[in-house]
């Protein structure tokens, strides 16, 4: 009996050095694509530097990528005042820079400072820069601080997610950091060493110090071929983002180390050109104007086709502006279009077009046919559109596919207007609708469909930039989600934007990385790298 | 070495008539999509399988050789017509004339062409079929791939114009246009048909680049380039071998034409 004890703590004791050996220590590896432009993380806007930032930030509030909720971080708790224009942190005491000086109050004021800063042009800044004035800050104690803004800011405390904080006093201040890591190398165009924070304050629930790993080796490849490759012979541990071809790939020899999260906030869609000064014929401008048109052209579309053909089933047919995967912010009462070319010729028909030979032709009897435009070199595109070509074929509209390179087709989109329809995606990489003023606002650059209008040329495009506002100027989450609904279902019932897939996150993570559970939001793989170990 | 000639032949005529006979031998066409069976391997039904989009790639294979065999030469047609109008011309009248063809000869050499490709591509009507698309494309070809050729054939006929028997054609009265095409004209011709075995290889392989680019054939139109496109993924092409079948052709194409200017090129000498 003694000896079965003595056998089965033994056995417990080498479970536990296991874990212990495998919770800490370690290089995690993988690849940029780009070199990172900046490390100044007031300034970064580049996906290689946001990279960096995540990897060496220290935040006041971080967004948990799992649950989409915010977490408390350096700061203990916060509190936004009604009018959305004041928030007050308390902060947690006894913390340091990776250089050993102390964190504090001032040093999230000096950061708000630096950050509204005109001259800086910090894009994280802009989103804080609501109306016109500077924001001041109060430091109540060494552990409180208010910072007021000039005019409301909707989920002002979110977007401290991205706000990193500065030491005042440390005499090299951009080397000193408040996240996991820091950088230790660097060589450009070939690597980036980032060590284990040793001042890092954070433990997990049993006392051991995060993060677990001793450091990050971040590799420049811009080419995903060679990524994909290195990954397979085991030189890196994680890719973050891969396309639907590679991860089927890579899951048939080694299907433990792929991951699909399911729909991410990235979506497909086409839209047709409604700008009235656009050099194309107006009858074509009559369909364009049509949303009788614009629905039935989405109803012919085959979406659940597109996701399978194109994206080997890892995509959603999209219901609408807001992707599934967005849990708060998605209107839930949109249902996706139902594939139906039979309901989208009798909406035609009722809208005064008629079939005559195969052809779909309109009440002056001209034939329905118009181009879509699409980036070269991307084949998910062109693919998708050769699908909705034969796909509108159906219903008697002949579709030319046009691929041009993207600085021509931005020329068309925004400078020109000569264009018909155009095939494109848009990358969300916040939940927040904030981020899309610039699209849903009529007088918007990005309004694709009919850019910079003086006013809004539509009722339902002025309907839209009310509910924008209000839902921009409230700090009433409820009262937000209500505009933004609304909006939704305006967007599904007008498809001035014809949304066509979400594409799903799709990642691979070596078996021998521990820890990683990889999410839809970015960065979907290493969200959580303070607790990977190898 | 006549065997090879004849190989060389009837590798290129039984690619041309299978091509011509597109119709017959893939009678559902190259842009139907067979939706449920994507990516399938060869069967019964498709000899060569289908691509991602369901279509069959025999029928593909067929009408895009066609797009590629056709067209090309056309293109190559032009372009030695145009190198013989300015090289063989300049050259034959020298001097000034040679000198200001060949600096303009030099500037379209220094264009960069592919981008000049993707400029007229971007500055081309939307609505167009992509029939036309591809007239443009190797039009496009044709009009800017004479220029090497142009070099040949001014150097050629520069040593012609001081020739004994063009001189002795001058002495005998003729001259202007007709010592021209009736002297200098017939003994360009082995350096003519050379320079147009040469471009036929060098377009079809053109137009494979920018379909590799996405600035080809438009779709649903099938031509080298585009099914080429298909090996970009080159982790899976050892599993797929019948997607090689464009690559082999191509090679067999271009081989096929290389042996028989070497031929033709030892005739000469």
């Amino acid at each position: 009996m003694m000896r079965q004890r003595s056998r089965f703590i033994a056995i417990l004791l080498c479970v536990a050095a296991r874990v212990a050996a495998a919770q800490s220590g370690g290089e995690l590896r993988f690849c940029l694509h780009s070199e990172p432009k900046t490390f100044d993380p007031l300034k970064v806007e580049d996906d290689a530097s946001v990279t960096v930032r995540y990897l060496t930030s220290g935040v006041l509030v971080r967004l948990n990528r799992q649950t989409q909720q915010l977490e408390p971080e350096l700061a203990r708790s916060w509190k936004v005042s009604k009018d959305g224009r004041q928030i007050v942190f308390v902060l947690r005491s006894g913390i340091s820079f990776s250089d050993g000086t102390p964190f504090s109050a001032d040093d999230v004021a000096y950061t708000v400072q630096q950050l509204m800063d005109p001259a800086l042009h910090s894009p994280t800044g802009d989103a804080f820069r609501t109306g016109p004035g500077t924001a001041e800050t109060k430091v109540i104690s060494p552990t409180q601080i208010a910072i007021t803004f000039p005019a409301p800011v909707a989920s002002l405390d979110r977007l401290f997610d991205q706000v990193v904080i500065l030491s005042v006093h440390s005499a090299k201040r951009e080397s000193a950091v408040l996240g996991p890591f820091m950088v230790a190398d660097y060589q450009p165009g070939s690597t980036l060493l980032l060590k284990r924070n040793p001042n890092y304050w954070k433990s997990d629930e049993h006392g051991r110090k995060l993060p677990y790993l001793d450091s990050v080796r971040l590799d420049i490849v811009p080419n995903r071929d060679l990524e994909m490759l290195r990954f397979k012979k085991g030189e890196i541990d994680l890719i973050n983002s891969l396309d639907s071809e590679y991860f089927d790939k890579l899951g048939t020899s080694s299907p433990q180390a792929v991951h699909d999260a399911g729909a991410s906030l990235d979506s497909e869609q086409m839209w047709f050109n409604e700008v009235a000064r656009a050099p194309i014929p107006a009858y074509k401008k009559n369909w364009f104007h049509s949303a009788a048109f614009r629905r039935a052209v989405s109803q012919a579309i085959n979406r659940e086709d597109l996701s399978r053909l194109v994206f080997r089933g890892h995509a959603q047919p999209a219901v609408g502006p807001i992707s599934t995967a967005n849990k708060f912010w998605f209107n839930g009462k949109l249902k996706p279009e139902v594939y139906s070319p039979d309901a989208a010729l009798k909406a035609l028909q009722a809208a005064g077009f008629r079939m005559e030979n195969g052809a779909l032709k309109d009440h002056d009897g001209n034939a329905v046919i118009f181009s879509i435009i699409t980036n070269s070199g991307n084949k998910y595109r062109e693919r998708m559109a050769v699908l909705i070509q034969d796909d509108l074929q159906k219903i008697g509209i002949h579709v030319n596919v046009v691929t041009l390179d993207f600085p021509s087709l931005i020329e068309r989109m925004t400078q020109s207007f000569d264009y018909e329809a155009i095939l494109l995606g848009l990358t969300n990489v916040d939940l927040d609708p904030n981020e899309q003023m610039n699209v849903w606002l009529s007088s918007s650059e990005n309004h694709q469909w009919n850019p910079q209008e003086k006013a809004p040329e539509t009722a339902w495009e002025a309907e839209i930039d009310r509910l924008m506002r209000a839902q921009a100027s409230s700090g009433d989450i409820r009262k937000r989600k209500e505009s933004f609904d609304r909006v939704q279902e305006i967007v599904v019932e007008q498809a001035p934007f014809i949304y066509l897939v979400n594409k799903n996150a799709l990642s691979a993570v070596s078996p021998a990385v521990h820890g990683a559970s990889p999410v839809i939001l970015s960065p979907q793989t290493f969200w959580n790298v303070e607790r990977m170990s190898k | 070495m006549k065997v090879l000639r004849v190989t060389a032949w009837l590798a290129l005529l039984l690619l041309v008539g299978g091509s011509m006979a597109a119709n017959w031998l893939a009678p559902a066409g190259y842009a139907r999509q067979y939706r449920g069976e994507p990516n399938a391997a060869p069967s019964h039904a498709h000899w060569l399988g289908t691509d991602e989009d369901g279509r069959d790639r025999f029928a593909r294979v067929l009408y895009g050789t066609r797009i590629s065999l056709l067209l090309a030469p056309a293109a190559a047609l032009l372009s030695t017509l145009m190198a013989a109008l300015v090289g063989g011309v300049s050259g034959y009248l020298g001097g000034a004339w040679a000198r200001v063809a060949m600096a303009v000869t030099d500037l379209f050499l220094s264009l960069p062409w592919l981008f000049l490709l993707i400029t007229v591509r971007a500055l081309m009507p939307l609505n167009v079929s992509p029939l036309f698309s591809v007239m443009v494309t190797f039009l496009m070809l044709g009009l800017l791939g004479w220029t090497s050729a142009a070099r040949v054939l001014c150097a050629s006929a520069g040593s012609l114009r001081n020739s004994d028997f063009i001189r002795q054609a001058r002495a005998s009265g003729i001259c202007g246009a007709r010592l021209f095409w009736m002297h200098v004209m017939p003994n360009l011709k082995p350096v003519l048909y050379a320079q147009f075995w040469i471009s036929v290889p060098v377009f079809i392989l053109s137009e494979a680049n920018l379909g590799i680019l996405g600035l080809g054939v438009a779709e649903p139109m099938p031509s080298w380039g585009s099914l080429l496109r298909e090996l970009e993924g080159l982790i899976s092409v050892g599993e797929e071998p019948w997607k090689f079948v464009p690559l082999i052709l191509l090679v067999l194409v271009v081989t096929s034409f290389e042996m028989l200017l070497s031929m033709e090129k030892g005739m000469a000498a």
